[in-house]
């Protein structure tokens, strides 16, 4: 039922997926660390910032991201001088639309993971001959393992599920940058059910299984906690 | 100066100024007492390095670890010190064994003077070893922080409340295990609490705080019996006297206790005769009778009045007695003294109605 082009799509959609949550794991956790931590008065701001993408239409961040990384934007300029062209309309394009677009999806499970952790188990470790780097990775990100893995799935599985974005900076170039929403768009628009039935299928029982995984992750330690509590 | 801390802090905490200047000796144990919010915890967050002082200088045993007339500070990971917290904050993502690896590791080799084996017989944790923090009770979470603590060999050991959070019988669990710290280990051990049975059984020395303050600061004999404390101590104004086990009556259960201020009989607690032991005299348990007489009161003690101070109520005062080389003090009614005639320099006799072997 799925053509070349369909398994192309799914293929990409995966990569991009892949790309995006790693690339926002490793900028999104120190981000998250020190919004839990700052003292600092732009916390407020910085956050309201990350959670931007939540509630804007895909269509508004994307044009924005359209203007900077194209040939006249400012990003544009600083890419085509550093000799990596121009984004728009290109995988990594789409990448560094997917990253602003899945941030809050990443940094607010880790943020609130971190906060969770509070200050004694880190004061603990300083007490203990642990330095500031040696805390981080030896205490805050074991401590925050269930929400490293939650930022994970909603990072991968956002990106997946990610459209309008994908529409305004990454067009529909087969093989570059039609990933499966787009592909669906496409049968759509040409009235060719089938395909569109089989890759929408595909994508809601994927992503249902991943936020199933997720949930019952999440009750079986809310039950681990309670025990916990009740000795 | 190699024998001796120095803790000057001055460091205002939104709203609530702690301001110490202390000079203490570099071994025993330095209890910090005092009323909720006194700032006890502070001041030992301070020492450690977990809160930076504006103004500050800590010098222990000889190692300067801040002064900020220079700008120094030392951050709490070099420092040479164990934390007990009050509630252990043990690591739930490790188990007891790592828990206790954790500060051990990292130790240079060369500096460990605690080995691990040593640690964990101390604080009984052996057959913890495998278990994970939230499968503890609040006594064992305790033990486990105090030995992880000790593994990083520390100069100075900082215990805030260790007690505070557990019932009873977990207290009685732990104590004899802090009087081994004390006994074995030659470190200075700073313990915070606002019980006065903890204090009066573990400390050397106390340093009495009042709202961010220091009241007094002293070994803890001479502290206990000065006369201008105890209004702040209320019920719990009394003394400790420090004595051996010099007989043992197992016809009436009873143990005879040598003081220098004279013999007193308690309750045998079944320490062996010799043993070195501390019994608390508290004010409202001593009474003056001008002659010895028959009466149920199994202690009484020929002693002599030194001074008199003001008592919390108006109706009560405190009258300090010298008894050998050693202080009592007695809680009375200014009608009972008025009665008797007692005056400074009198002979009469101290009737002691309880004793605590501590």
């Amino acid at each position: 039922m799925l053509g070349a082009e369909d398994w192309s799509a799914i293929r990409l959609s995966v990569e991009l997926a892949a790309l995006t949550t790693l690339l926002l794991l490793v900028i999104g956790t120190p981000l998250a660390w020190w919004l839990a931590r700052t003292p600092s008065r732009w916390k407020g701001p910085v956050g309201a910032l990350v959670a931007l993408p939540i509630v804007l239409p895909p269509t508004v961040l994307g044009f924005y991201l359209l203007v900077a990384l194209g040939p006249q934007g400012p990003v544009g300029h600083l890419t085509q001088a550093l000799g990596f062209g121009v984004l728009p309309f290109t995988f990594a394009g789409l990448v560094v639309g997917s990253v602003f677009y899945s941030l809050p999806f990443v940094v607010q499970p880790v943020q609130n993971a971190f906060e969770a952790i509070g200050d004694g188990p880190l004061d603990a470790a300083a007490t203990l001959r642990a330095g500031p780097l040696d805390r981080f990775f030896s205490v805050a990100l074991p401590m925050a393992r269930p929400g490293l893995l939650t930022a994970t799935i909603l990072g991968f599985t956002h990106t997946i599920g990610e459209f309008g974005i994908v529409l305004m900076i990454g067009g529909n170039i087969p093989d570059k940058t039609r990933v499966v929403s787009m592909q669906i768009y496409n049968h759509v628009e040409a009235l060719d059910y089938g395909p569109a039935h089989g890759l929408a299928a595909v994508l809601l029982l994927f992503t249902f299984c991943i936020l199933l995984a997720l949930y019952s992750l999440g009750s079986a330690r809310g039950a681990g906690g309670s025990r916990e509590r009740s000795r | 100066m190699m024998d001796s801390i120095q803790a000057q802090f001055r460091v205002d905490i939104g709203g609530f100024a702690l301001a110490t200047d202390l000079q203490l000796p570099g071994h025993g144990v330095i209890a910090l007492f005092g009323p909720s919010g006194s700032g006890k915890t502070s001041l030992l967050r301070c020492i450690a390095g977990l809160r930076r002082a504006v103004e500050a200088r800590l010098i222990v045993n000889g190692e300067c670890w801040q002064d900020e007339g220079r700008g120094f500070f030392l951050p709490p990971h070099r420092r040479a010190l164990g934390y007990v917290f009050q509630d252990a904050n043990l690591f739930p993502h490790l188990d007891v064994r790592g828990n206790l690896e954790f500060g051990l590791r990292r130790v240079p080799p060369a500096q460990r003077r605690i080995a691990r084996e040593q640690a964990i017989e101390l604080l009984g944790v052996g057959p913890l070893l495998a278990r994970t923090p939230a499968g503890l009770s609040g006594g064992e979470r305790q033990r486990v922080g105090i030995a992880r603590a000790l593994l990083t060999s520390p100069r100075l050991l900082l215990l805030d409340e260790p007690l505070a959070s557990l019932d009873s019988a977990r207290k009685k669990e732990i104590l004899p295990y802090l009087e081994r710290l004390h006994g074995e280990l030659s470190i200075p051990i700073f313990y915070v609490s606002h019980a006065p049975d903890e204090v009066a059984r573990l400390a050397d020395h106390i340093v009495l705080m009042e709202e961010g303050r220091v009241l007094a600061s002293g070994p803890l004999v001479d502290t206990l019996a000065r006369l201008d404390l105890p209004i702040r101590l209320g019920e719990d104004a009394g003394v400790v006297l420090a004595g051996s086990i010099a007989e043992r009556d197992p016809a009436w259960h009873l143990a005879r206790v040598a003081l220098d201020a004279g013999d007193l009989w308690v309750r045998d607690s079944g320490a062996p005769i010799g043993a070195a032991v501390r019994v608390r005299v508290l004010a409202r348990d001593v009474s003056i009778a001008l002659a010895r007489a028959d009466s149920s009161i199994v202690n009484t003690l020929s002693a002599s009045i030194t001074d008199f101070g003001d008592d919390e109520h108006p109706a009560l005062l405190l009258v300090r007695l010298q008894v050998g080389s050693e202080w009592l003090l007695a809680r009375l009614t200014r009608r009972s003294a008025e009665h008797l005639g007692l005056a400074v320099g009198m002979r009469v006799w101290a009737q002691i109605k309880a004793v605590a072997l501590l």
